[in-house]
């Protein structure tokens, strides 16, 4: 490790970095998602061209990576508040990690076919 | 820390051979507050700003959670998934007074816990005061529009727009 750094890596470092990461991405897509929707104040057609998009396979695939990035920074947060609030919530932050990584894996698997159902209908068959 | 203020206070009180140092004839010198507040001293434009922020951080989080996690059950996983999303999809949704009133509070929530985030981002990693002030100023224009454009939207939906 360089020296003088704050910096510690480990299970509490790197949950903050992807805390971060995982906010700033859903805030831009919360952006452009308030501007699509707004479409339904131009024209019922102007809304489904956009909304189109969202069903293109590169696109649905993103919408996996969306809900990747929700659940983790959900799941994520319920850990900080508990670190937070929780008296020994400190004690136990790595432990309370590695719940909120095997919560998001199991939640990952079940969303994969209910998410990715309309591209693997249109790409496979009916 | 804690032995060297108990040591301190033993020897200004002078009780350590039962003779007081100082008494009314004989005064402890008096010492000035190393920032007494005088008539020249600023208002403290300190707030608990800050405070509020973090815990609105932590209360619009456990609100967000049950919100967009619906929200998001609802849009891409039950009922084919993205398939049925279409201008007729939410014009069904927003004929009800209770998804408009979800809808609402998770703009508002999500808005605001994001903008402050972000806020947070910036103040991290925004070197000079300049380029700090700026991309708060745009980051606040950008949230003040979204939230009044989505706010409009909902509340002027019309599903019969044509």
């Amino acid at each position: 490790m360089p020296a003088g750094t704050l910096y510690r890596g480990r299970e509490g470092m790197w949950s903050w970095v992807a805390h971060r990461v995982t906010g700033v991405l859903i805030f831009f897509f919360l952006f452009v998602h308030v501007l699509d929707t707004a479409l339904v104040r131009v024209s019922p057609e102007a809304y489904d061209n956009v909304v189109a998009t969202y069903k293109t396979p590169i696109v649905n695939v993103m919408e996996y990576g969306l809900v990747a990035a929700i659940l983790f920074h959900a799941l994520n947060g319920l850990r900080v508040i508990a670190v937070d609030f929780w008296s020994k919530g400190p004690k136990y932050q790595k432990q309370l990690l590695w719940t909120v990584v095997g919560v998001w894996v199991v939640l990952m698997a079940g969303a994969f076919y209910p998410v990715l159902q309309h591209t693997l209908r249109t790409l496979f068959g009916s | 820390m804690s032995a060297d203020s108990t040591t301190a206070g033993a020897t200004a009180a002078g009780a350590s051979d039962g003779v007081p140092l100082y008494d009314v004839d004989n005064p402890a010198p008096v010492i000035e507050p190393p920032r007494k507040r005088t008539g020249k001293t600023p208002k403290s434009t300190r707030t608990n700003f800050e405070l509020y922020g973090w815990l609105f951080m932590r209360l619009s989080g456990i609100v967000l959670v049950v919100l967009v996690l619906g929200h998001l059950l609802i849009q891409l996983m039950l009922d084919g998934g993205v398939s049925k999303i279409g201008f007729a999809f939410v014009a069904g949704r927003w004929a009800s007074p209770f998804w408009q009133a979800w809808d609402l509070c998770m703009l508002w929530l999500a808005m605001l816990h994001g903008a402050n985030g972000l806020r947070t981002v910036i103040n991290d990693y925004a070197q000079r005061d300049n380029t700090r002030f700026w991309l708060k100023m745009l980051l606040y224009t950008a949230t003040v529009f979204t939230v009044l454009l989505g706010t409009l939207v909902i509340f002027t939906f019309d599903p019969n727009i044509r």
